[in-house]
């Protein structure tokens, strides 16, 4: 086959654009079309320009022509202060541009003030993390379709966690007016489908009006148990064009009160409780806040009840001899009675499942044992996505918020127990102390396992966290799961903010920027914020980094370096062998190695201080020591450890 | 055949050598077991000092006795996949229980600072 001659497309493209910047002055100067395929004489590389062109070039112009009146962008600014909004995270976008330049020049870019974030699913991680910890959200505000795709994931993680952000996306809406090409492209009819099978409502205003009670709508609802994101799309015309004299109001927001149990519900569960021999409290997202956490507290020692605290959030403190967590499956099998307060998988919780061939299942629960289900779960939900776990049965279902509801149930248990029966459960205290000192112990005497070896031990690594953290107000933001649970085991959490809890949809890329977002809503209350990331996760939003050091938000990153998506190493390990080809190629697709990540570059590329990798067990206290003292002055710094798998 | 009873000679020389619960001695290669049970991803979910963790029960100081540890090994129905004997031979398994026999009691955990601040 004969080959085409090649074209030199950088000679083509030199050649096109001459000739046409020639035919273009040529034109302009003569006001005649030029042959340029007939012999010319040479002309000046610059001629002179007409008279027309000098005038239009340096005449002082006219006044431009501008948008008149209050742009209804300057009233979404006033919507978002009356919700007290302190931050709006942003990837710019030419869709928001409107109220973009409404936040920076009305608003001066004060509450809320706006973070930089270098990707939609970096702005969805922050406010996921900031909202655990402030307890109410922050706005975000994306471009629309591409922005809002971005964005997906760590709306579902937020979803699956029930934690309220408010989503704000631009759209062009009107097909007659919007700009062509990419804005169009940008734009879609209904550009909130994509994600509402995991928010919990949302809404594309027509007016600035309704735009206003949308967004009181929108932050009430998702401020109610079950809390969820929700989303608003504001059309680019609202924001871009002038008010047009309608009489504008803000709706005042009063936030709907978390639903209670049923009084006759609580009494049932409270008779069960009361008379059960080995009742046990197993808790993933029962406590919100302080009270939440003292209500639990309360209940467990009204009982004498043991405490699984499954680590959705921090229910119980690590050093309450009831905090039986360790033993968790151990108990609900003992149990007769189990009270389940706002799991993520009840069914889960009842039963075991291995993971082997066959994909064994197996019930955890005696005969007669009696199930209380309180929690938020069945009161929303939806139908795609399979967060809502495998159907449980349960005794007695209370769908209600639990910390709303613990007060009352306090109450009902006092009144329904005998003084028998608490003599009989105060019996108890002695053998739950004794159990939960021996669980310390076993801690103690496991994190010492390879201490001096390298890889560094994740036992290890949290051990010498905790010394040189423990002395301060201090907070752990990030999931402790890959780490083999060492700061659950190790450290004494006590306070409900020292422990968010993870992803909830087990999303990866939401550490790093979840940790940015607490440690954000943690600078206010001068806390010592620690993250441990994993480093899979860190590589699918490094730019949250450079999002800490722009906005001097003051972070301890610890790499949990183990140089693999070690789960995925793990399945592939797991699968080999069972189909008996052995683990030599499970390294491929789950590793990341050649090269090695240098993380602490990685950091300092982005102005952040980077210290390792360090590989010597000995080299992570005084790093530590000298890292604290920096976050302490208000910078974030991340080390580089390299850490055992687990 | 010289080298090769040179060669077992050495291993003897090197081995630890190790008594089943069912009287059988048996010997295995501490070095080559360690590098063993990183090639067939025991320290995933054990550690490299097989300190265990999370996805995978502590394996040493002290393992179990050999013919428990072989026996899991080869027929585990739970989380642990099973290794056939063709993707991890006797003799690696032998020098595998080597290694983890090999090492040391770990330090009193009231002698190490950060866990007694």
């Amino acid at each position: 086959m004969a080959r085409k001659p090649e074209v030199d497309r950088r000679k083509f493209l030199t050649s096109v654009a001459v000739a046409g910047a020639a035919t273009a002055v040529a034109s302009e100067a003569t006001g005649a079309a030029v042959d340029t395929t007939q012999s010319q004489p040479p002309k000046p590389s610059a001629l002179r320009p007409s008279a027309a062109v000098a005038a239009a070039e340096s005449a002082v112009p006219a006044a431009l022509p501008h948008a008149e009146g209050r742009p209804g962008s300057d009233f979404m600014v006033d919507v978002l202060r009356s919700l007290k909004f302190e931050y709006l995270a942003t990837n710019p976008a030419s869709s928001c541009r409107g109220i973009h330049e409404s936040l920076v020049n009305y608003g001066n870019n004060e509450r809320p003030e706006m973070l930089t974030v270098m990707h939609e699913e970096s702005g969805t991680g922050m406010a996921h993390g900031y909202s655990k910890v402030a307890g109410k959200p922050m706005a975000l505000l994306f471009h629309g379709t591409v922005g809002l795709q971005h964005a997906t994931m760590g709306i579902y993680n937020a979803w699956c966690d029930r934690v309220p952000i408010v989503v704000m996306v631009g759209n062009h809406l009107d097909a007659a007016t919007r700009p062509p090409g990419v804005p169009t492209t940008h734009s879609a009819q209904d550009p909130l489908s994509l994600i509402r099978d995991f928010t919990k409502w949302d809404d594309q205003p027509g007016s600035l009006q309704a735009y206003a009670e949308a967004m009181v709508r929108a932050y009430k609802i998702a401020m109610t148990p079950p809390m969820e994101p929700v989303a608003i799309a504001l059309d680019a015309h609202l924001q871009e064009h002038p008010q047009n004299g309608e009489m504008l109001s803000i709706p005042k927001l009063t936030l709907t009160s978390p639903p209670q149990g049923d009084a006759n519900a609580v009494r049932e569960a409270a008779r069960l409780l009361a008379a059960a021999e080995r009742p046990v409290i197993v808790a993933d997202r029962a406590a919100r806040t302080a009270n939440g956490m003292r209500g639990v507290i309360a209940l467990a020692e009204t009982l004498n009840a043991p405490v699984v605290d499954q680590g959705g959030r921090l229910n119980m403190p690590t050093s309450h001899y009831l905090n039986q967590s360790g033993r968790g499956g151990a108990l609900v099998g003992q149990a007769d009675v189990i009270l389940a307060l706002e799991l993520t998988d009840l069914w889960g919780t009842l039963n075991t499942f291995v993971d082997n061939v066959q994909g064994t299942r197996t019930s955890r629960l005696k005969p007669n044992a009696k199930v209380i289900n309180l929690g938020v779960g069945d009161l929303y939900i939806r139908a795609n996505y399979q967060d809502f776990q495998r159907f449980a049965d349960a005794d007695i279902s209370i769908g209600a918020d639990a910390e709303a509801t613990l007060p009352a149930l306090i109450e009902a248990v006092k009144a329904e127990m005998t003084a028998e029966r608490r003599a009989q459960n105060d019996k108890r205290a002695d053998d739950l102390r004794k159990a939960h000192a021996q669980g310390r112990e076993r801690a103690m005497a496991a994190a010492v396992l390879g201490w001096d070896s390298s890889p560094v031990t994740t036992a290890r690594l949290s051990a010498e966290i905790w010394a040189a953290v423990r002395n301060e107000d201090w907070a752990l933001v990030s999931s402790d799961f890959f780490q083999s649970l060492w700061p659950h085991r190790l450290w004494n959490m006590d306070k409900h903010y020292q422990f968010i809890g993870g992803s909830g949809g087990a999303g990866v890329g939401y550490g790093l920027p979840a940790a940015v977002g607490a440690a954000l809503a943690h600078r206010s209350e001068g806390r010592l914020v620690v993250n441990i990331q994993s480093d899979g996760d860190m590589m699918y939003a490094p730019g949250a980094l450079w999002t800490a050091v722009h906005h001097k938000i003051p972070l301890l990153t610890v790499m949990h370096n183990n140089r693999a998506y070690h789960q995925e190493f793990m399945h592939l390990q797991k699968v080999g062998n069972w189909r008996n080809r052995g683990v030599d190629r499970a390294h491929i697709a789950t590793t990341i190695r050649d090269p090695f990540i240098d993380y602490a570059k990685l950091a300092q590329s982005m102005g952040m201080l980077g210290i390792g990798p360090i590989e010597d067990p000995k080299d992570l206290a005084p790093a530590l020591q000298r890292a604290v003292q920096i976050v302490k002055a208000g910078d974030p710094v991340l080390i580089d450890v390299v850490s055992e798998p687990r | 055949m010289m080298t090769q009873i040179g060669n077992y000679a050495a291993c003897v020389a090197l081995a630890v050598v190790l008594g089943g619960s069912g009287g059988a001695a048996f010997a295995g290669d501490a070095a080559k077991g360690k590098a063993t049970f990183v090639r067939v991803g025991c320290y995933e979910c054990h550690g490299h000092q097989g300190q265990g963790g999370v996805a995978g029960l502590k394996l040493a100081p002290d393992p179990l006795p050999y013919e428990t540890l072989a026996a899991f090994v080869r027929s585990s129905s739970g989380p642990m996949p099973p290794y056939s004997d063709k993707i991890l031979s006797d003799a690696d398994l032998s020098d595998i229980y080597a290694y983890l026999a090999s090492i040391p009691k770990p330090p009193d955990p009231k002698s190490i600072p950060p866990l007694n601040p």
